[in-house]
């Protein structure tokens, strides 16, 4: 199921244990890459409101979120330089390969970084010794450049699905371009794919936390405050995000159509292809069962077009196939759960438009409640389809991810150490922040609104 | 001499600048990490206070130009980056380690809880991760320097060729590596101590890390003399490289009398003084290195000129650090501006 290693140069389990090795290190480092894109924005719009309201709350809440982006960010800095290592410990025959040809956006993502960085040690540390306004502004440039970085990072990204602005010669890449490289057909819809996914997951978790502590304490002042940003700043991605999905989905049938194929769980090449809800893909079979089939969906929604030809499987030598079951249940994932987020962003910008109370809503907050951890679900998901699609590639009709792999064996150990090491570090930070977020903070309780309910 | 300035060997020696800025920011927080673990005497919680104040703004602005050394090398010098990544495999994977541990224990306990215990126990982990890693740094720079990843990359990779100590083990633990990784340590420990003295408000507090930055110094002198008779003694590639030269005498003296000018600017309390000289040193020490084995990136296999990337992809990375540096130093001068520029004033940062 796996990529097959050329003859004598490295073993399956190697191959399979830098595979693991970097699908766990991207897992974990996605988590607190996209918290450091969210949450600058939501530390900003309640520091704004603050200063522009005078609310107190606005206050204290900024400064609650910038103690749990502190943690999250150190996280997520350390964790993203041990993956550009193992860009090279892992894969160096890639680097060897694209290095000269996408250096460029991680060159300057790397300013990007400095730039968040720097204006978050600002932040963070800055409260006393600044103006509120210049405190703002550099939580602002925080925003700007985490959004920036994720720009970077994800155009290199895109460059493996579709390799622009080289040609080989006896292997080797030739007449490098990187800024043709740059400018790759998966790239824009990349980006936006993830941008908005970033803002959704980030205004989602910290949406759903507070409401759910608002189902304990309906009238806390904090947490209705809290309820209302983080839904300002989630809601309206969330919407976005099936569209820019569409636009991702017409980009893949069009430039990756295997992965397109795995992902709908598609083996035969026809003219109006239909849409499965669900299924079990069964490779050996070459079919996919018990799945909802809406007819000629998949035609409509990735050419749009209903009688649209769809490549299926069978267009492919089998060596070049990605595993089928697991992007296939990857992406039913993420778009079921994305659907779902995007339903309860309309249902909560309504109930706003209706000038209502999103907390008054017991409904919605429990909804709300429910959908907090999905966005995370759907990058991990998102990001299972991006990559274990591609395979067997590492860059995309161009390079097997089997022959980029480093030479070194033994590579379990580094795999088991790794792991175990982000495990203790996922936990670690688990058990501060639920420490930090939950439970109602004392001010709120003070200023709790009028008909003053318990405090817990 | 008009072949100097071509554009790998401006990129090789940027790659060097920003792997110098790492040492001197980046390694100066890791010596914080080092005093931490070795606070003593009756103001033991006031050095590691003054400690954390000093770092924490700013070690994650300055983390970052390790970032950019491994981003300049691996567009710039593909190959480099492979290779040195393929055999330096366990120093290196050994030196994330640490840097994850530091990262985070700081953090962790900046902001855990204000339990005494537990602010000891990450205080202690993010005091040993800094120990490590420079040290593990310092191996990886002295198993290329003294020719030992160049030599691996002649023998043969494929698989039972040649064995696994061979090849991923025997490049990097030699003496003269570790005698390195010893020295980085004991560079950026003295960094640190000689920073803090200009950070401390607090006359005893000063006095403290003047008398650590007087040992540090010591510890300094002693093990760069050590690696340099392990250097002359073994066969590295280091010794003819340090002597030879012409350039080679000159810049050893400019070395030496630096040092002395960083020990008695502290020993007269000069330390704004001390602090540039400490700096000084540093860097003479690294570009020692540098120069030592220009024009090999890996001596003695890679030469710079061999390994670089084509034209259009230096030309626009040079391009990229130009636009990006216009960003990165009016925003690194703010930064330190906020946060060093008024010594006495160390508020609470909530």
């Amino acid at each position: 199921m796996y990529c097959k290693a050329p003859a004598g140069v490295t073993s399956v389990s190697d191959l399979l244990a830098a595979r693991s090795q970097m699908g766990m290190s991207l897992a974990f480092h996605i988590i607190f890459a996209v918290v450091g894109i969210g949450m600058p924005v939501l530390m900003v719009v309640a520091e704004s409101r603050w200063h522009r309201t005078g609310d107190a709350i606005y206050l204290d809440l900024a400064k609650r979120w910038a103690k749990g982006t502190a943690i999250l960010f150190a996280v997520g800095a350390v964790s993203g330089t041990v993956l550009s290592f193992e860009l090279g410990l892992l894969w160096p025959e890639f680097m060897r390969f694209g290095g000269a040809i996408i250096g460029m956006p991680f060159s300057l993502e790397g300013f990007a970084f400095f730039t968040e960085a720097i204006f978050l040690g600002v932040y963070l540390y800055g409260w006393d010794r600044i103006a509120v306004s210049t405190h703002i502004a550099a939580g602002t440039i925080v925003a700007i450049s985490g959004a920036a970085s994720a720009v970077f990072v994800v155009i290199a990204n895109a460059w493996m699905n579709t390799p622009r602005g080289f040609e080989m010669l006896d292997g080797k890449p030739v007449n490098v371009d990187p800024i043709a490289a740059m400018m790759t057909p998966a790239a824009f819809p990349q980006v936006l794919h993830m941008v908005l996914a970033a803002y959704a997951a980030t205004g989602f978790a910290v949406a759903g936390i507070h409401a759910f502590l608002l189902l304990r304490d309906n009238r806390n002042a904090f947490h209705r405050r809290a309820l209302s940003v983080a839904i300002l700043v989630g809601a309206p991605a969330a919407i976005a995000q099936p569209f820019s999905g569409d636009i991702s989905a017409r980009y893949v049938a069009r430039w990756q159509p295997a992965k397109l194929a795995a992902a709908e769980g598609q083996f035969r090449t026809e003219r109006g292809a239909p849409l499965r809800v669900g299924g079990i893909p069964d490779e050996a079979a070459r079919k996919t069962r018990y799945a909802l089939e809406i007819p000629r969906g998949l035609s409509l929604l990735a050419f749009h077009d209903p009688n649209a030809e769809v490549k299926g499987l069978d267009a492919f030598p089998e060596r070049d196939w990605p595993p089928v079951a697991p992007v296939h249940f990857a992406f039913q994932i993420m778009v079921g759960l994305g659907s779902f987020m995007a339903l309860v962003a309309i249902w909560a910008l309504i109930t706003r438009w209706r000038k209502r109370q999103l907390a008054e809503d017991r409904w919605l907050l429990r909804a709300i409640a429910v959908a907090a951890p999905m966005g995370f679900i759907c990058i991990e998901a998102g990001w299972t389809v991006t990559e274990v699609g591609r395979q067997p590639w590492i860059v995309y009709d161009v390079v097997r991810t089997a022959d980029a792999v480093t030479p070194m064996p033994g590579l379990v150990v580094p795999f088991v150490v790794f792991t175990l090491l982000y495990f203790f570090l996922g936990a670690i930070v688990v058990w501060l922040l639920s420490r930090h977020v939950l439970g109602s903070p004392r001010v709120a309780e003070a200023e709790a609104e009028p008909a003053a309910g318990r405090a817990v | 001499m008009e072949s100097l300035f071509t554009l790998p060997n401006v990129l090789a020696g940027l790659t060097m600048v920003a792997l110098n800025a790492y040492v001197l920011f980046g390694g100066a927080d890791f010596g914080g990490g080092v005093w931490d673990l070795l606070a003593s005497g009756e103001r033991r919680e006031q050095q590691r206070e003054l400690i954390t104040h000093a770092i924490g703004p700013i070690w994650e602005a300055n983390h970052v130009w390790l970032v950019l050394v491994v981003v300049l090398l691996f567009t710039c010098f593909p190959p480099v980056f492979a290779t040195l990544s393929i055999l330096l495999h366990i120093p290196l994977a050994l030196m994330l380690i640490g840097i994850v541990l530091r990262g985070s224990a700081f953090t962790f306990r900046s902001y855990g809880s204000e339990h005494d215990a537990e602010q000891r126990r990450w205080g202690r982990l993010f005091a040993i991760a800094s120990l490590l890693t420079p040290v593990l740094l310092g191996i990886s720079i002295g198993a290329i320097a003294s020719g030992g990843v160049g030599g691996a990359m002649r023998l043969d990779h494929a698989r039972g060729a040649s064995s696994f100590a061979e090849l991923y083990v025997a490049p990097w633990l030699t003496p003269f590596s570790v005698g390195v990784g010893v020295l980085a340590l004991a560079l950026f420990a003295f960094l640190a101590a000689v920073y803090l003295t200009v950070e401390a408000s607090d006359e005893r507090l000063r006095e403290d890390f003047r008398a650590r930055a007087l040992w540090g110094a010591l510890a300094v002198f002693v093990v760069a003399f050590m690696v340099l008779i392990i250097a002359l003694v073994t066969d590295t590639h280091v010794g003819p490289g340090l002597t030879r030269s012409a350039w080679a005498i000159p810049f050893h003296v400019a070395t030496g009398v630096v040092a002395l000018w960083a020990i008695w600017a502290l020993w007269t309390r000069r330390f704004r003084a001390a602090r540039v000289a400490a700096a000084a040193q540093v860097t003479l020490i690294l570009w020692g290195w540098v120069l030592g084995q220009y024009p090999y990136l890996i001596p003695p296999t890679v030469m710079i000129d061999g390994a670089a990337a084509p034209e259009r992809t230096l030309s626009l990375t040079l391009w990229s650090l130009a636009l990006g540096a216009v960003v990165l130093f009016p925003s690194l001068a703010y930064l330190f501006r906020v946060f060093k520029g008024r010594p006495e004033a160390f508020e609470r940062m909530e």
